[in-house]
């Protein structure tokens, strides 16, 4: 039997050779290509079978997203707040009541000539109390005063570069030690204080952020798992018939990612719902507070790194699945006792 | 094609399902495996499916050593070996076509080459008008033709079947194990796990007998020439 049909046997060999060599690398390529493709249609199809279930996955990826990503916006936003009345930092220098006009004006133009100065504006002591009676409302009270208790007053503005919190201290000092100076002022304390609670804020969020996408992974994960479940009969077969770890992956690494893209969009849908919902009492706030504050929304560059973020971590989220459950599916048990 | 030199399997719990068998089939050859249930049948298949390594002895399929295979080289060897199973292992969420299509997408052919060779083998078991339906609105006869298909479609030079006839009535059995015959004629090996014996019997083939873990009959026909190596 082994024997006639030994001279038949060679047919196949031949076969696959000639099948290899004219498959060359281009056409291999452009299978594998078409195979990706393929499998990524058929992952998102297998999604969209099932709308209610996947849509709610995308919903738990959008608000967990949404989350961190809204308080990193408000953080930008405060953020700044901070850096626009960092650049309006004015200080202000009061004189001695009893120094003159001339003092008060060579004073100035001392100050005027430093380099870190930007500008420079001298309040005499009669056009600062013209601007008290004006402003405060005090006109009655100001007439019982024998004599003007308002010093001449200069408003520096920094340079630019000496705009830090660490700049604008050492030119207090510097006018702090200058003749006729009584005293410096600059309401840089409340700023260190924003910035220290911006910081700190900014911590937390990214330890939000990074539990989040932790949760994240772990919802994907799981629903990852139970798609493996589902697909096990399929998962045997195209390891029977010799399909490799990656070919075997490659559907549900697929479908993480899908579940990322939908719940991507989903976060910034609602970003920008809440941000909408959000803008009219936030101008109303900061008008009251005469602030140009306002909250700054997703550009479109910002969104769609959100969404890739998104999908890079279903992917990631499915690749932990995939590794954990995939390997103890292997067809041993198919063939029976 | 195949080599099994002095294997033994043994599982954990004292249970040894092969105790050092020996044989050779060539290229081309087709022979039956028979024994009752337990003889150690699907440990044999399962070690040339490298589904399990062997406790002791060399499993050889075309000229490679399975035991020290890489696990990521497993399924490359996979790939030369078709497998017909008694339960068919379709996939009822497809068509016949993309069923037997498997093995091709695995390979990354592609798809008008697929499309080619796919009906090919489903023109070879009979089935090419039948290329869309689902392997469900098939009879049982027509379903094991579909796995046939799908074990050949990349022409494997190796085809295993575990008790491909198991639950088909004598006619369609005929018909099935003639389909392996004409397999073999072009030269692909085929063993076939079977307890049909009065099958095995009209055929009159090669047949390795196994009882109780060892090969009682059937070994091989050239004992010295191989028993050596």
């Amino acid at each position: 039997m082994a024997a006639d049909s030994a001279p038949r046997s060679r047919k196949p060999d031949p076969a696959r050779g000639a099948r290899i060599s004219r498959s060359p690398w281009r056409e291999q390529a452009e299978s594998y290509f078409i195979h990706h493709r393929k499998v990524a249609g058929d992952s998102a199809v297998r999604m969209w079978r099932t709308p209610v279930a996947s849509l709610m996955t995308w919903t738990v990826m959008g608000v967990a997203l949404a989350l961190p990503v809204a308080l990193l916006l408000l953080l930008t936003s405060l953020q700044g707040v901070s850096a626009g009345w960092e650049s309006s930092a004015r200080v202000t220098a009061y004189m001695q009541l009893d120094s003159s006009l001339d003092q008060a004006r060579a004073l100035a133009s001392e100050v005027g000539s430093d380099g870190r100065v930007a500008e420079l504006e001298l309040i005499d002591r009669d056009r600062a109390l013209a601007e008290f009676r004006a402003t405060s409302g005090l006109d009655e009270a100001l007439d019982y005063l024998d004599e003007n208790p308002l010093p001449h007053t200069l408003l520096i503005t920094p340079e630019e570069n000496a705009r830090s919190a660490d700049g604008v201290a050492a030119l207090v000092t510097f006018i702090e030690g200058m003749d006729g100076v009584e005293r410096v002022q600059v309401d840089l304390g409340w700023l260190q204080r924003l910035n220290a609670m911006t910081d700190l804020l900014a911590r937390a969020v990214w330890a939000l952020a990074i539990l989040l996408a932790a949760a994240v992974v772990l919802v994907i994960g799981n629903t990852v798992r139970l798609s493996i479940e589902s697909r096990r009969d399929e998962i045997l077969v195209a390891k029977l018939v010799g399909g490799t770890d990656g070919f075997v992956r490659r559907p549900f690494l697929y479908t993480g990612a899908w579940f990322g893209l939908g719940g991507g969009i989903v976060a910034w849908i609602l970003l920008q719902l809440s941000l909408w919902w959000l803008s009219g009492p936030v101008e109303r706030l900061a008008g009251l507070y005469r602030s140009d504050f306002s909250l700054s929304g997703l550009s479109i560059d910002g969104g769609l790194a959100l969404i890739i973020s998104a999908m890079l971590l279903g992917w990631l989220g499915a690749w932990v699945a995939v590794k954990r459950h995939l390997d103890d599916i292997e067809p041993g048990e198919i063939a029976g006792g | 094609m195949i080599e099994f030199r002095q294997v033994t399997k043994r599982y954990d719990s004292d249970h040894t399902a092969l105790r050092q068998v020996n044989f050779h089939l060539g290229r081309g050859e087709l022979a039956f495996l028979t024994g009752h249930s337990g003889a150690g049948k699907s440990t044999l298949l399962k070690l040339l499916m490298v589904m399990e390594r062997p406790s002791a002895g060399e499993v050889v399929v075309g000229g490679q050593v399975l035991n020290r295979l890489p696990r990521r080289q497993i399924p490359y060897i996979r790939r030369h070996i078709g497998v017909v199973f008694q339960n068919h292992q379709l996939l009822f969420d497809r068509t016949v076509f993309d069923n037997v299509a498997m093995p091709l997408e695995v390979m990354g052919a592609s798809p008008r080459d697929a499309g080619r060779r796919v009906r090919a083998a489903l023109d070879k078991v009979g089935l090419l008008s039948k290329e869309k339906m689902n392997p469900l609105q098939l009879s049982g006869g027509e379903q094991q033709r579909v796995g046939i298909a799908r074990a050949v479609v990349n022409k494997p030079p190796l085809l295993l079947a575990d008790e491909p006839t198991g639950n088909l009535d004598p006619k369609l059995s005929a018909d099935i194990m003639n389909l392996f015959a004409q397999f073999s004629q072009v030269g692909v090996t085929v063993l076939i796990a079977s307890h049909d014996l009065a099958l095995i019997k009209e055929m009159g083939r090669r047949t390795l007998t196994l009882d109780q873990g060892n090969l009682i009959a059937g070994g091989n026909p050239l004992q010295g020439g191989s028993g050596g190596r």
